[in-house]
């Protein structure tokens, strides 16, 4: 497998920044690199224009908001943001509050873990490097399952996860997603 | 605590965290997540796939205009939202429910109470009180029905179910869950249709409970 950088993701560096130093020019990085792909993204399955845009904002707005919550140790920027824009929109759809998890305890003496933040990052790196190699019509239907647009029937995706801590299991939970992906191909 | 044995399918994680998930299931779903580290993990997971496709979504330009207002409104005090935090044996995803108060039980008869938190169209949450060693009667579902234990433990036809289990019931399952001995049974119940009660008198009654 070729070495890749070791680094992480840029979008989830300015978030950190965001998070713990109120950077406002992370922030603009932020929303250059977020806002239009949340835009796209948010009028796939047929959000009109304007209302794409005030979720864009509101969006931005919360991650700005919100930043304490997030956590690298568990996931990427855009994972987080995916999450915040999906409850978003259909708060306003449905009219209606989505309930949410409470966060699981941290684990005693939270020190930030380079090498786990690399590490969930990296099993996202390959996730994706899975979504792209799909057939097109798969590539499709997951992009329909996640936008909103099939029921929970129609995804078909298998459970059985091992044991381990909460965030081993995060990365596990990655990788065998991404097994899945490509035993799709 | 012991340990979860009967979880959230990996196929309504990822339909919960796409948003594909009606209402009353959401929630169950929400407040498993908040006991269940296993699932948690998957959220996570499905979760990463909803960036990638984020990151890999076209561009679509915004309005030109949008980035300054949003630079101005960094400062804006936030309207302060109230928080509901897990609670006893209510993980917050309920408390939220309940705005923050305890449950108001209604009698269903034999000790067993419900406390109905929302019901939209034909789907409904609701907490059910069972004591311990108490039956609740015989059902079947015309819809889909999850059960997650808050408190206590059940046992049906299927199976035991403890705290933070959640049993998944449908059109197929006819089945007598009895409260095991122990503390009184708790659990949050959702289902998109009204329950079907199999002996006749409970029937008569079920537009009455709202069961």
């Amino acid at each position: 497998m070729p070495q890749k950088k070791q680094e992480t993701s840029q979008p989830t560096v300015w978030l950190v920044l965001v998070r713990d130093l109120r950077d406002r020019a992370a922030f603009s990085e932020l929303f250059d690199y977020f806002a239009p792909r949340l835009k796209g993204f948010l009028m796939r399955n047929g959000t009109g224009s304007a209302q794409a845009e005030e979720i864009v904002q509101d969006v931005m707005l919360t991650v700005w908001r919100k930043a304490s919550m997030f956590d690298p140790h568990r996931a990427q920027a855009s994972a987080w943001i995916y999450q915040i824009a999906r409850n978003r929109q259909i708060d306003i759809i449905r009219k209606e509050n989505r309930p949410v998890p409470e966060e699981l305890a941290q684990d005693p003496g939270s020190e930030p873990d380079a090498s786990q933040i690399l590490a969930i990052d990296q099993e996202a790196e390959h996730l994706k490097t899975a979504i792209e190699q799909l057939q097109p019509d798969q590539k499709d239907m997951i992009q329909k399952a996640y936008l909103g647009d099939l029921t929970h029937k129609e995804i078909s995706i298998q459970t059985g996860l091992p044991l381990g801590t909460v965030k081993s299991r995060i990365r596990l939970g990655l990788r065998r997603l991404r097994k899945e992906l490509e035993g799709l191909r | 605590m012991n340990a979860i044995t009967h979880h959230i399918p990996d196929t309504m994680i990822a339909a919960y965290v796409s948003g594909n998930l009606p209402h009353p299931f959401a929630m169950v779903v929400a407040a498993h997540i908040s006991l269940c580290a296993e699932c948690s993990a998957s959220l996570g997971a499905h979760q990463a796939v909803g960036g990638a496709l984020l990151e890999r979504s076209d561009n679509v330009a915004v309005s030109s205009g949008m980035k300054t207002d949003l630079m101005a409104m960094l400062d804006t005090p936030i309207r302060s939202e109230p928080i509901f935090d897990a609670k006893g044996i209510f993980p917050s995803p309920v408390m939220e429910a309940l705005k923050g108060k305890p449950p108001r039980w209604k009698t269903l008869g034999m000790g067993v109470k419900q406390s109905i938190l929302t019901e939209v169209g034909g789907g409904s949450v609701r907490l059910i009180y069972i004591p311990a060693g108490q039956a609740v009667p015989d059902h079947s579902h015309s819809g889909l029905e999850l059960t997650l234990v808050l408190q206590g433990s059940f046992s049906d036809e299927t199976g035991r179910f403890g705290v933070g289990d959640v049993e998944i019931g449908d059109e197929n399952l006819e089945h007598t869950p009895i409260a095991d001995a122990g503390d009184a049974c708790i659990c949050l119940a959702a289902t998109d249709a009204p329950l079907q009660f199999s002996s006749f008198l409970p029937r008569l009654l079920q537009p009455i409970f709202r069961i």
